[in-house]
Formats: C-alpha cells, sequence, structure tokens
C-alpha cells in the first residue's frame, strides 16, 4: 500500500469519528487525536463540524487543536516523521540521521513533501534515551538509527511499505507484546525485588478484598510509599484524602506521561508490567472507593496502547475489571485509556486532568487539588505508574517489607532510567540510598563529568558530588539519570533544556510564558560569547522571579537546568564573559543588521565597511 | 565659594522628532539656571557637530533605525561618561519601531520600503523607485532601542517628557542626587 | 464557618468563607496589584502580578482563599520587584508602544508600570510579535500583538455577555487570545457588548473604532490617580 496522500477531510467522516465518542467534549482529545490520524490535519472545516456535534465553540475546539503538538492545523504528510530532538539523540548522531532523512525525503526539517506523502519534525524526548537517536514514524517507533539505516527506511517508504512493515514484514500477525519489545528493547539492566523480580499474578488484589478499605491505605502510609513521578507526595496520605472527601464518584488516573527528558521507566513498566499497575489502579480504587479509572498514555508512547488495550479487555474478561470485581459485590472498577498529544506539562496532575477532560493541558488552580475536585470536579487519586506498581506489591508482600528496603524517609525500591554517556543505558530497579557514584559504575559511566538526575527540572551535578546519594532528601528523581562525559558541551546541554522548557510552557502564566524565552536567549548569549559579567546575575535574577511567581511546577522547576550549572559549574559561565568594549554592546551586530539594505541599495557602508569610499 | 567647574553635555537626535529637544528647551526660563551648572558641546542645539572634547553627559532622542544612528550612538558611548536616552523613542524604538512589527514577508526591508515609496494608497512617486542616493545611510533590519545597541545609564521616560521631568532629572543628576522619578511625573505618552 | 480575620501586611482585616485573600482584601480597601483579574469576572491566575507571600509561600492572591490567621505580605520591595519583573516582561513579549497606542492614559499595564516604578522597559530583549490586525468587524478591531493574555475579554464574553466570541490558542509563548472562527466579523461580537467595553481589556488588544482619540492624552484613567486608588479610597473613608 503506498502512503495515502493528505485529503480534503470529509466531513461525514469526522462526524462519524465525533460519533464514536457519542460527541461528549470531554473526550475532545480522543475525537481530535482520531481526526488528526486519519486525515493527517485539522481543517477549519473540521473545526466547525467538531464544534457542531460536540455543542462546544469553535474556539473551543481550536484553543484544543492548537494546544499539542501532534495535532496541526496544517496539512501534514501521509507519513509523518518525528525526530526525538533529545539531547542525548543529538550526542547520539542526530545530526546525521537528520541529514540523512533530509536528504533521502527531499525535504527539510518542518516541511512536507508537495505530494503530502512525507512529513519531517523535531518532537522532544520520546522515552528512547537509552537507545538513542530515535524516531516515531506514524505510531511506529524506531530507535538506534543510523544515516544506513535511515536510506533502509525511506527505501522501504518509498517502495510502498506500510510504517509498521518496517518493523516487521509479518507485523500484522505479531502479537502487541511481540510489536512493542520488537520496536523498542526493555533494556533492564537490574531488576530488583519489587517491580522487575518475580511478580505473581494479582497476588496483592487478592488481598486487598480481605482488607477494609482503611486497611489497605493504612498498609499503603505504613510502607513510606512515596509518588515516583518526581514531587515524592506520601501515597498513602493522596489516598486517605480523596477516600475522606464526600463524593458519589471518585477516580483513579494513572500518569503515564512519562515526558521528564531521560526518563523511560514507565515505558518498561508498560510493557513488562502492564498487569500489576491495573492491579495497581483497582487496588487504589477499592481503597478510595472509586468506580472510574484513567490511563493517561503520552501521545509518544502510542505503540503501547494496543498493548494496554488488550491488557484491559484481558481483565475484563477474567472479572478483574468491570462490576463485581472477582466476584466481591460493590467493587465495580473500570479504566479507560486516554492518549495525549504531544504535551510535557500533561505530566503536571491538574494539567492531566485538564487533558483528560478534552481541554487544553493547562494546569489547574491549586487549591482545589485532585484529592477533594480534580476530574469533573470529582474527588481524583493521581499516581505515577510505577507507584501503583508498587502498591500493588506492597498489599501483596506487605508494608514492613517495603519499608525496610531503601533509607529513611525514602523507602523501597525506585527504577532509575539510565542513558548518555555510559556502556549500559537502560533501567535499574535499586532500593533507595545508593549514591551516583554506584550508579554510574554499575552503567559503566565512570568517565562522566556530569549527571544530570531527575531531568531537567532536577539537578546537574559534577564529580566533586558524585556521591551524593538518590533519596528524597539528598537527589530526589522521578528517575532519569543522564550522564554527560567531558567531551560534552554544558552550555550546549543547558540551551537545549531551556528550549525545551519553552517549547513545552503552557503559556497559561506570565513568568514561564514569558521569562523561560528570555533564560533561553540569555544562555545563547553565553554560548555565542556576547555575554557580560553582568549576565551571570541576570540570570539569577531572573531565574528567581520566574520560580517564585510561576503557577505550577513547569515554571517553579525550569530555571534549574541554569542555576545547578551555575551552581556546580561556575567556571563555564565565567569562562565565556567579557566586559564590552568601550560598553557597546556585543550582541548588537552591525554587519548583520545593514544585510539586508546593502542588498538592496546595492552599494556598502560609508561607515562601517572599513575599507569603502576611503 | 569656589565655582564648580561646569559639566558638559551633548546631545543628538537619532530616529526621533525632535520633540524631545523641543521639550528640553520647555524648561523655559530655568534654562538660565542650568546654564550656570552646564555647557554645551557637539548638539543640534549648538550645531556643534563633533565631540571637542569629552563629555560628561551625553543626552540620545531617538532610536537607531539606520547606520548613521548607530554611529553617532556608538560615539556618544564612547565620548560621554553619562548616556542618558530621552523619550520612548530612545528607549523602546517608539514610533518608527512601528515598523518592526508590521513585517510579514521574507524581505521584509522591501516590503517596508516599497510600501513607504511605491505602493502606498497616498503615494505620488512618478519615478517608482526608493530613494537610494549614496550620501543616504542604510537602513538598520529594524529600528533598535538605544539599549540594545550601547550600554544606557538612564532613561527618561515621556513622549515627551515634560520640561519639568527633564529639568528636575537632570538637575538632580548633576547634584548626585537622583534616586528615581517621581510616580505621579512618570509618564509614557 | 464565619467571619474570620487575617493579616495583610500588619494589618488585620475581616474576610468571609470562600474569599480569596484579593476578595478580602478589596472589601478592605487594601489594593493588591492585578492585571489579568477583574471585578465581576472569575479568577483566572494568570498574570501573576497579584503575587503575594502568604505564611511566607509566593501565591496568586486572586485565586488563593483567605485562611484565619493567615500572615500576608503585599507591599515588601521584594514583592514589589517580582511584580515590576512580571510587567516588564509583558512590556517585552508584546508590541506596547504607548506613544501610538490609543489605550495609552486607560491602559493598565502602563499604569502598573507606573505604580511599580518602571520606568523604561529595557531589562529583557523584544520579542516582537507580528501577528495581524484583525479589522474586519465594523465597529471592533483587534491586534493581538498587544494582548497579555489575561483573557479577560474571555469570561467577560463567556460569562457575562453568554456569548464566547473570544477564547486562547496555541500554547506557550504562542497561546494569545483569538476570535471565535474565522474573524471577529463572523463572530456575534458587538459594540456594546461588556467584552468589548473599555473596561474588560486593560491594554490596547481590543479597539472599538472611531473613538480612540475622543478623550486627549493626559486626560485619561490613570492621569487623574495611580492604578489602585479607587480601592485604597475605601480604607480612608
Amino acid at each position: 500500500m503506498t502512503p495515502q496522500t493528505t485529503t480534503t477531510p470529509d466531513q461525514g467522516e469526522v462526524a462519524r469519528i465525533c460519533d464514536a465518542f457519542q460527541s461528549d467534549p470531554h473526550r475532545m482529545l480522543d475525537i481530535l487525536r482520531d481526526v488528526q490520524d486519519r486525515f493527517r490535519w485539522i481543517s477549519r472545516e473540521t473545526i466547525r463540524t467538531v464544534a457542531e456535534k460536540t455543542a462546544l465553540s469553535e474556539i473551543a475546539v481550536e484553543g484544543v487543536a492548537s494546544f499539542y503538538a501532534f495535532l496541526s492545523q496544517e496539512p501534514k504528510g501521509a507519513v509523518t516523521i518525528r525526530l526525538c530532538d533529545d539531547i542525548v539523540d543529538r550526542f547520539a548522531g542526530l545530526p546525521e540521521v537528520t541529514e540523512a532523512f533530509e536528504n533521502e525525503l527531499g525535504i527539510k526539517i518542518g516541511e512536507t513533501s508537495a505530494d503530502g506523502a512525507y512529513s519531517l519534525e523535531y518532537t522532544p524526548c520520546i522515552g528512547m534515551c537509552d537507545q538513542a537517536p530515535a524516531a516515531m514514524i506514524n505510531d511506529i517507533v524506531l530507535t538506534a538509527l543510523t544515516p544506513d539505516k535511515v536510506r533502509e527506511i525511506c527505501e522501504d517508504l518509498k517502495g510502498g511499505k506500510r510504517p509498521q512493515d518496517l518493523v516487521s514484514h509479518r507485523f500484522d500477525d505479531l502479537t502487541p507484546y511481540e510489536r512493542a519489545i520488537r520496536m523498542v528493547d526493555n533494556n533492564i539492566r537490574h531488576a530488583g525485588a519489587v517491580l522487575l523480580g518475580t511478580t505473581p499474578a494479582d497476588a496483592g488484589l487478592k488481598k486487598a478484598l480481605d482488607l477494609t478499605p482503611h486497611q489497605i491505605i493504612d498498609s499503603i502510609e505504613a510502607s513510606g510509599l512515596r509518588g515516583c513521578g518526581g514531587a515524592g507526595f506520601t501515597s498513602g496520605r493522596k489516598w486517605r484524602f480523596a477516600a475522606e472527601t464526600p463524593a458519589e464518584r471518585r477516580v483513579i488516573i494513572c500518569n503515564a506521561d512519562e515526558g521528564e527528558p531521560g526518563t523511560f521507566k514507565d515505558r518498561v513498566l508498560l510493557t513488562e508490567r502492564p498487569h500489576l499497575l491495573i492491579e495497581g489502579m483497582t487496588i487504589a480504587a477499592r481503597a478510595v472507593g472509586a468506580t472510574e479509572g484513567i490511563v493517561y498514555l503520552r501521545g509518544e508512547y502510542v505503540y503501547l496502547r494496543e498493548l494496554l488495550q488488550d491488557v484491559l479487555d484481558d481483565r475484563r474478561a477474567r472479572g478483574l475489571l468491570g462490576e463485581r470485581i472477582m466476584g466481591m459485590a460493590g467493587f465495580d472498577f473500570d479504566v479507560r485509556l486516554q492518549l495525549g498529544a504531544g504535551a510535557y506539562i500533561c505530566g503536571e496532575e491538574g494539567a492531566l486532568i485538564s487533558s483528560c477532560e478534552g481541554l487544553p493541558g493547562e494546569p489547574k488552580t491549586r487549591p482545589p487539588f485532585p484529592v477533594t475536585r480534580g476530574y469533573l470536579d470529582l474527588p481524583t487519586v493521581v499516581n505515577n505508574v510505577e507507584t501503583f506498581c508498587h502498591a500493588a506489591r506492597i498489599i501483596d508482600r506487605g508494608a514492613e517489607w517495603f519499608f525496610e528496603m531503601g533509607k529513611k524517609g525514602s523507602h523501597g525500591t525506585k527504577l532509575f532510567s539510565v542513558s548518555g554517556d555510559c556502556l549500559n543505558p537502560g533501567i535499574y530497579e535499586l532500593p533507595y540510598g545508593l549514591s551516583i557514584r554506584k550508579l554510574l559504575e554499575l552503567a559503566g559511566g565512570e568517565d562522566a563529568a556530569a549527571v544530570l538526575v531527575g531531568g531537567p527540572s532536577g539537578t546537574m551535578i559534577a564529580r566533586d558530588t558524585f556521591h551524593r546519594e538518590l533519596t528524597f532528601d539528598d537527589l530526589a528523581t522521578g528517575g532519569a539519570i543522564v550522564i554527560f562525559s567531558s567531551n560534552r558541551n554544558i552550555l550546549e546541554i543547558v540551551e537545549y533544556y531551556m528550549s525545551f522548557f519553552v517549547h513545552e510552557s503552557c503559556g497559561y502564566c506570565t513568568p514561564c510564558r514569558v521569562g523561560n524565552v528570555f533564560l533561553q536567549k540569555a544562555v545563547a548569549k553565553f554560548r555565542q560569547g556576547l555575554a557580560n559579567p553582568a549576565d551571570i546575575e541576570y540570570l539569577k535574577d531572573l531565574s528567581s522571579t520566574i520560580i517564585e511567581t510561576s503557577r505550577c511546577g513547569l515554571g517553579m522547576t525550569s530555571p534549574n537546568p541554569i542555576l545547578s550549572t551555575l551552581e556546580n559549574f561556575p567556571l563555564i559561565y565565567s569562562a565565556m564573559v567579557k566586559p564590552s568594549e568601550n560598553r557597546i554592546r556585543a550582541t548588537f551586530d552591525i554587519q548583520s543588521a545593514i544585510a539586508d539594505a546593502r542588498h538592496l541599495a546595492k552599494r556598502r557602508s560609508h561607515i562601517f565597511d572599513k575599507d569603502f569610499g576611503e | 565659594m569656589t565655582e564648580l567647574p561646569k559639566a558638559r553635555i551633548a546631545t543628538a537626535s537619532l530616529a526621533g522628532c525632535f520633540g524631545c529637544h523641543m521639550a528640553m528647551l520647555d524648561i523655559d526660563e530655568r534654562l538660565i539656571e542650568l546654564m550656570t551648572l552646564v555647557e554645551f558641546d557637539r548638539s543640534p542645539l549648538t550645531d556643534i557637530k563633533t565631540f571637542t572634547r569629552r563629555c560628561d553627559i551625553g543626552i540620545i532622542e531617538g532610536g537607531c533605525c539606520n547606520e548613521e544612528n548607530v554611529h553617532v550612538l556608538q560615539d556618544f558611548r564612547k565620548n560621554c561618561d553619562v548616556l542618558i536616552g530621552i523619550g520612548q523613542c530612545a528607549i523602546m524604538g517608539g514610533l518608527p519601531a512601528m515598523r518592526n512589527a508590521i513585517m510579514h514577508s521574507d524581505e521584509p526591508l522591501r516590503e517596508c520600503l516599497e510600501e513607504a515609496f511605491i505602493n502606498g494608497r497616498y503615494i505620488r512617486n512618478t519615478t517608482h523607485n526608493i530613494p537610494n542616493d549614496p550620501a543616504l545611510p542604510l537602513l538598520l533590519d529594524e529600528v533598535y532601542a538605544c539599549a540594545e545597541v550601547v550600554e544606557m545609564d538612564y532613561n527618561i521616560p515621556g513622549c515627551a517628557p515634560t520640561g519639568d521631568v527633564i529639568f528636575e532629572t537632570l538637575s538632580k543628576l548633576l547634584a548626585g542626587k537622583f534616586r528615581g522619578f517621581e510616580r505621579e511625573t512618570i509618564r509614557f505618552d | 464557618m464565619s467571619d474570620f480575620t487575617f493579616t495583610i501586611d500588619g494589618t488585620e482585616i475581616t474576610a468571609k468563607e470562600g474569599q480569596t485573600i484579593m476578595d478580602a482584601a478589596d472589601d478592605a480597601g487594601i489594593y493588591v496589584p492585578r492585571l489579568c483579574d477583574h471585578e465581576g469576572l472569575r479568577h483566572q491566575g494568570g498574570c501573576r502580578v497579584c503575587t503575594v507571600k502568604a505564611d511566607g509561600r509566593s501565591v496568586s492572591a486572586c485565586t488563593q482563599p483567605a485562611a484565619p490567621g493567615l500572615t500576608v505580605e503585599n507591599e515588601t520591595p521584594h514583592i514589589n520587584k517580582l511584580r515590576r519583573d512580571l510587567v516588564e516582561m509583558l512590556f517585552h513579549e508584546g508590541n506596547h508602544l504607548c506613544p501610538i497606542c490609543e489605550a495609552s492614559g486607560n491602559c493598565e499595564l502602563q499604569a502598573m508600570a507606573y505604580r511599580l516604578d518602571m520606568t523604561a522597559p529595557t531589562k529583557f530583549p523584544y520579542l516582537e510579535p507580528c501577528r495581524p490586525v484583525d479589522a474586519s468587524h465594523p465597529d471592533i478591531a483587534l491586534d493581538t500583538n498587544r494582548c497579555i493574555s489575561c483573557g479577560r475579554c474571555i469570561r467577560a464574553s463567556q460569562d457575562v455577555d453568554g456569548k464566547g466570541v473570544f477564547g486562547y490558542v496555541g500554547r506557550g509563548i504562542h497561546r494569545h487570545v483569538a476570535a471565535n472562527g474565522e474573524d471577529l466579523s463572523h463572530t456575534d461580537a458587538e459594540v456594546t457588548d461588556f467584552a468589548i467595553s473599555s473596561e474588560v481589556c486593560p491594554v490596547g488588544c481590543i479597539i472599538r473604532k472611531r473613538i480612540g482619540f475622543a478623550t486627549p492624552i493626559g486626560e485619561r484613567e490613570f492621569d487623574k490617580g495611580l492604578i489602585g486608588h479607587k480601592i485604597s479610597a475605601k480604607r480612608d473613608d
């Protein structure tokens, strides 16, 4: 089958897509995703149809369509190639891979071929840092790309192969699990006792039936389990708040919007432990009295959609989801899958809820907190994939078993996603409390000059502090460990991460929307050697304003790449500054400023072209 | 009482309307008072075209829209201890900077000039040419605020600032007593 | 819960249950600077100019519920510095050339700059957006290059006019207000809408045609007094 060229969307079919979701405005993201998949864009006319069907205004639909990176208001190619633009991919050969794609397809990044067959674009971290450079080709993921591989891929596509045929010539015969592991390696380097070792099926859920909701929450609280997404809120308390809020309905949401650059642990859990995840959610549902669940899967992990859908179907068929779970009267709980569409901010729990409601992924005003008023104003527990998996194991093995592992205040094990300059990138399940040095030894990353713990919103540390420990009290992390050798340019890394935050800010509040742009520009100045000594103070000052005034966690942490490198690598900044000569700004370049006029007037400058007119 | 040496002031109007210079004259009879403290060097008010010597204060009206503006501003920065921007054009580009936001094509400068000299609704230009005398300074790609080109020490806002604000600010600066503007006197229009 | 008290800059004030810090402050005649908040409209908490410290923690006064015994800092040099930075960011984000803007003198962004001693927006680079002006409507024009994303027009149109003429589009630095559908002429916007009235758009983004300079510069709203003086005046009564 040859890739279909872009068509003018048939509005009848757009309407049918709406019907498939009962034209429910809360399913807007699903509707627009399907329209995008079908027609490769969301036209003005489509917006009108969707607005009519869902009884929303056009601007409300357009607000959603224009918010998510995977939705487009311009026609995209039938095959859309999204190259992961993360710094790890860049260091792993992305420039050469990009060039190969550009040459083979005859289009540049950001362009769509004239026949509508291909689009080529960059996208931030798609969670494949352990096998970079990686790309999404429609819903297919390809990893460890090289220019040679790219030439093969393009030849195959031009020869009429579907993107899925690139994975296997008998793709259609494979199970969803087989498809997933053929596309993406798990790279499990160290299996710990809790998650990646042996996990007996639904053992926790069985035990949960014999416990009262109170006892479940007590047990989770006693285990010391804290949220594994990065913020580290005590999970038991979260559950208790939701359980105690009077309500007719309550909701359990799994945050599988693993977007922090350098993090890919949930990808592995979703592939290898999907039943454990749903088991954990089901236990949470019993604990807080919830009947509805949502797994919010980041759009980049769309390749896992079928796998998860199958797991849900299977569990429903086996009475592990739906009404009277395991035969217990009154224990009703079901889960739906919600796909994201390219927005890092949706990892923030309020934004994630907005997104589940079919809105742009904007964080919600707090208070009220989701545990009292979340999804559709219902009490809602939002936990990370890993957290739910832990919960299921805790109920099976007991709070004490979990509590004993790790360190005081940081109990149990943690999955670390290790990538960058090391021999063994991949997943390490280890008890909390390990030092960075120890982890580097395990991963074969002893040459590290810098380690980014917790992704760009975390901390970048230097060699002299590799004794620091991975705990909530020392180096807290949602799991990302990115290793950089001494060959890497720290300022390049910092500038990349700032451009990431600029791209991912939702734009709701001033400091994050605007301030991050200025931070990025300032770092660029340092890289170009155009910064003044005063610019160091400017970076600190602007960062602190952004942190102190931002509305959500994104803005409160976005200056971290700058602040932690200013603290731990001060010399790279001070080496790049010089006082301006005669107090004339080095950033103003008269030659480029008059280039256009020179060209238009077909003459040179009497003043600034030194050899001229003398 | 020993007389202090007079402060030397230079002024220039770059891409402005000369309104801020006119506003300086609105200091009215207090000019006499001011003149006991200062003397003017290079300035359109004295018609001195180049610096006769280093100045204490340079006052800049207007932003930079062409190469000559840049040249003059850089010259002022080199020859003045303290540089003061006066009026919105110097501070943020002002009216001339309107062109920065109305250019949508790949060749914004051409678009701008063609609109101004050829295509504009009220243009009667029988030659259909964009003026291009060799004596005309080259235009910049966009209009720049002074602080984008050189470091500025102070800015007096307004379009134009009132004579009162100019007088107050200069007097306080000369006396080393400037601590910021009175809120009630700040205006950007 | 009945009425309770808390303090703002050391002054004890009374609040009713359900009030935000700003609601209670307004009633007490204490002005908390704000741009995206407007009397009669839902609170948004987007501009962050109303940032205060509540028991030491930064919060937006317009959305943070008042609580018994809370210690709120409002007018401190540090907080006003943060606010000045935010206002300056907005000046650099859009095209705010006061001398050519008909909102000058009535503009809350400009007035906030005056109040916060921001004399010259020179701290940051100018971003100079280049969006086309929507002048399609016979009575109204929309220049989103001056939009500060306060969203007051959106809420006014939805909640007061019952229309939904405006909404946000885009993300991050590209986020801005846009008209429902193709352009303004395709909406049911009328110049008599509350959303279009002079009090809703704090800047010169929504323009009512043909009346721009009816009131001369120098005799406009904030030529008469600092922004917020009407709220502070309550306290003096």
